[in-house]
């Protein structure tokens, strides 16, 4: 993939929208650029082509669908969902089968990630467990349990050395991806919220993405849970360093911004690209990752829950609650 | 403290009042009321057991699609699945794994509809499900738990006949016992604490304290032969029932507890609340209500749902089963119940708001028929196309189930009101 371009990170532009008949909870971009999938909440996984917009679904999930994740080669997509099952399928199928059928959690798939390699994938629950599966034949590698409260996202770094865990207290856990043992702890717990009031826990890391050079960590939920139950919270991403696991910065929107920051990116070009969605709708943001301020916010027209970005680095995708899938796009640069 | 309801309500103001000193509070207002009241038609119905309630409170409105009404796989159904319970039939929530397995001691209200008494507000709603009447300015009745205080207590109990285990610090700003007087106001447990300033100080040996006692005695006599007036007569009831307190004060100690058991009752405040609410019960409270907070999930409703009806259904299913097999629930009716549902209606932040057009409550024990599901929503569960039900009549079905009249009623300053809700009437089929 050539990564060589340059976008303007103060220039986003909409693109098209591809529209479904129920909210939308994730969105997932293949590895080669050719498609768009989504998740929904009557429970399928959705796919558009994005030049010229057919959309195939694949039936099997039996709850809403929330994860998604390829093998790099993008044949192999995986999906998981409140029904607890791990699917895979074949990316390309015109009318896809479900090739493979795991129960994986309970009762929630939280988050699957794919190694690197392609040989393996993880996946995170409301169990409160990591699993470690073989994409080849889906035999159960490793389970690993540690997290006191559910597990909101798996990734794994850019070299698939390690494993990152990050669950609902905003508690990061870093596994050796060969040994599976624990190397460490990173804290977002700015990210996390007990209302004494109202008696809930809230918040927690919503998204995480590492650099491709492993040195930084972002990791994106909310803070200022005024009302969790009311859902008045501020977007935020906790920015920690990959080297010493101690955090190096907050970011966080420069005017009275209410949402969840659901999603973060490393750009290629290394800034943050992230989305919002709650009070004040659906947002993407912009962020140097060493500025706490955004250098750039653009409004959707619905709130949204997922964003992410095309391998060409110019295209982005959001799952909105509408029902509708939005492409984007940042305007190039010449280099 | 404030109890912070997501959507702002100006009830359910918590304040730190411990029972000696809530208690003398109260006599100015609650006594007024009360000068002169006598029940007129409540038969001698109770049974030689004594009668309990229990009343688990699911503060705030609990979604009856993740509860007992679940509509799985359709646009309002949201993401959790329906499992089977020990009733052939019926299902529930896959929230409640341990509660489907004891669904043969317990009746389902899936057809509550309180739309009338406009209860879609928290205050509104909290006084329609505890006196089965709508609120109305300028009238004050007693709650469920002061109605049972009266009528099922005895004056030698040595516990209060109203208890209230509250999450937070403390209890509620508000007359619950009405003009029954202060006598029947519930004492608070904020967090399930045993109640402020109930050890003697330690300075004070037992012939200390017995000569001051008695002192006190023959001041508070000598002075009623000339003064006495309702309001005396309730600075004395308290004052004797804080003695006894002060005794039972082990009562209030869950740590008595076998770990085995408090571990099955789980390890966070609800499920030790359940355990408090066993050992209140079982040292003869009349009525003690469980308050579990918070299910006013206008925002990510499933994830809260998730975790707070996980607690409800691990803390509630160990009390009625041990309630069942230690023998206490033919005589013990249990309630879990709410102010209000949740809108079938999925908002845009994943929650679902207030709504009391088509929910379900959940009966067990004393009185109530066991292994049935009454009342039925429609497939959308946007509302009730059989056995509709009100407040009031659950009200009614309450004070049947536990042997007492509805019709009967009280005087209050020589007007006469009927204990419950003139125009309703009980709920036959769930009567056993």
């Amino acid at each position: 993939m050539n990564t060589s371009f340059s976008v303007d990170p103060a220039k986003i532009a909409p693109v098209k929208e591809f529209a479904h008949s129920s909210p939308l909870t994730t969105c997932r971009f293949d590895p080669k650029g050719t498609y768009v999938f989504a998740g929904s909440q009557d429970r399928l996984l959705i796919r558009w082509n994005l030049e010229s917009a057919a959309k195939t679904t694949f039936e099997a999930h039996e709850s809403w669908v929330q994860a998604i994740a390829f093998a790099p080669d993008g044949r192999t997509v995986l999906s998981g969902g409140c029904d607890g099952k791990l699917i895979w399928w074949n990316a390309t199928d015109e009318k896809p089968r479900p090739i493979r059928t795991i129960a994986a959690h309970r009762p929630w798939v939280r988050s699957i990630a794919v190694s690197p390699d392609g040989k393996l994938a993880a996946t995170s629950g409301t169990d409160k467990l990591v699993k470690i599966w073989s994409i080849e034949d889906g035999k159960l590698v490793q389970e690993i349990s540690g997290h006191a409260k559910d597990v909101y996202r798996v990734v794994f770094d850019p070299k698939g050395a390690f494993l990152f865990s990050a669950d609902l207290k905003g508690l990061v856990k870093r596994w050796d991806a060969a040994t599976w043992k624990h190397v460490g702890d990173l804290d977002a717990a700015k990210l996390y919220h007990y209302d004494q009031g109202q008696g809930v826990d809230f918040g927690g890391v919503r998204d995480l993405a590492i650099s491709p050079d492993g040195a930084l960590i972002a990791c994106s939920g909310l803070i200022e849970a005024s009302n969790p139950l009311g859902a008045v919270h501020t977007p935020a991403i906790v920015v920690l360093d990959g080297k010493t696991n101690k955090e190096k910065l907050l970011e966080r929107p420069k005017e009275d911004i209410k949402g969840s920051m659901w999603s973060v990116r490393f750009h290629p070009d290394g800034f943050l690209l992230a989305g919002s969605g709650g009070g004040s709708g659906g947002l993407l943001f912009t962020f140097k990752p060493d500025q706490v301020n955004e250098t750039y916010k653009f409004s959707l027209p619905n709130i949204l829950y997922d964003v992410d970005l095309h391998p060409d680095g110019k295209r982005i995708a959001s799952a909105h609650y509408d029902g509708k899938l939005r492409l984007s796009a940042f305007a190039r640069v010449k280099t | 403290m404030r109890c912070t309801y997501s959507c702002g309500s100006a009830e359910h103001v918590l304040s730190r009042r411990s029972f000696l000193g809530g208690a003398a509070a109260l006599l100015g207002g609650a006594v007024a009321g009360a000068s002169g009241f006598s029940p007129i038609a409540l038969a001698d119905s109770l049974e030689k057991k004594r009668k309990q309630i229990l009343v688990v409170y699911l503060a705030g409105g609990s979604s009856q699609l993740e509860t007992w009404d679940p509509k799985p796989k359709t646009d309002t159904g949201g993401p959790f699945g329906a499992i089977e319970t020990s009733v052939p039939g019926i299902m529930i929530s896959e929230l409640l794994p341990r509660t489907a397995k004891l669904m043969h001691l317990m009746a389902l209200v899936r057809g509550v509809n309180t739309h009338a008494a406009a209860v879609d507000d928290h205050g509104k709603g909290d006084y329609l499900m505890h006196t089965g009447r709508a609120q109305a300015p300028g009238q004050e009745y007693p709650r469920l738990g002061a109605v049972a205080s009266k009528f099922l207590g005895k004056e030698s109990d040595a516990l209060p006949g109203y208890i209230h285990i509250a999450p937070g610090h403390g209890g509620l700003g508000r007359n619950e016992s009405a003009f029954l007087g202060p006598r029947h106001a519930p004492l608070y447990l904020g967090n399930g604490q045993a109640p402020a300033n109930t050890l003697r100080d330690p300075a004070i040996g037992d012939s200390a304290d017995q000569s001051r006692q008695a002192f006190r005695r023959m001041l508070n006599d000598r002075f009623a032969k000339r003064r006495r007036s309702a309001e005396t007569e309730a600075y004395t009831s308290t004052y004797e029932q804080a003695a006894k307190l002060m005794r039972e004060r082990d009562v209030f100690d869950i740590s008595k507890e076998h770990a085995a058991d408090r571990f099955r009752y789980g390890d966070f405040d609800f499920g030790r609340h359940c355990l408090l609410a066993r050992r209140l019960l079982e040292a003869g409270s009349t009525y003690v209500q469980c308050v579990h907070s918070n299910y006013d999930t206008h925002n990510e409703n499933f994830a809260f749902h998730l975790e707070q009806v996980g607690e409800f259904d691990q803390g509630f299913s160990a009390l009625l089963e041990d309630l069942h097999v230690r023998g206490r629930l033919e005589h013990t009716l249990v309630i879990v119940m709410s102010e209000f549902g949740r809108t079938p209606h999925i908002n845009l932040y994943q929650g679902r708001d207030h709504w009391c057009k088509a929910w379900s409550i959940a009966l067990a024990g004393c009185g109530i028929k066991k292994g049935i599901a009454l009342g039925k929503t429609n497939a959308r569960g946007t509302e009730v196309v059989d056995h509709e039900v009100s407040g009031g009549s659950l009200f009614h079905t309450y004070l049947s189930a536990v042997g007492l009249d509805p019709a009967g009623g009280f005087e209050v300053d020589g007007r006469p009101i009927q204990i419950a809700e003139p125009t309703a009437t009980a709920i036959k089929e769930l009567l056993a």
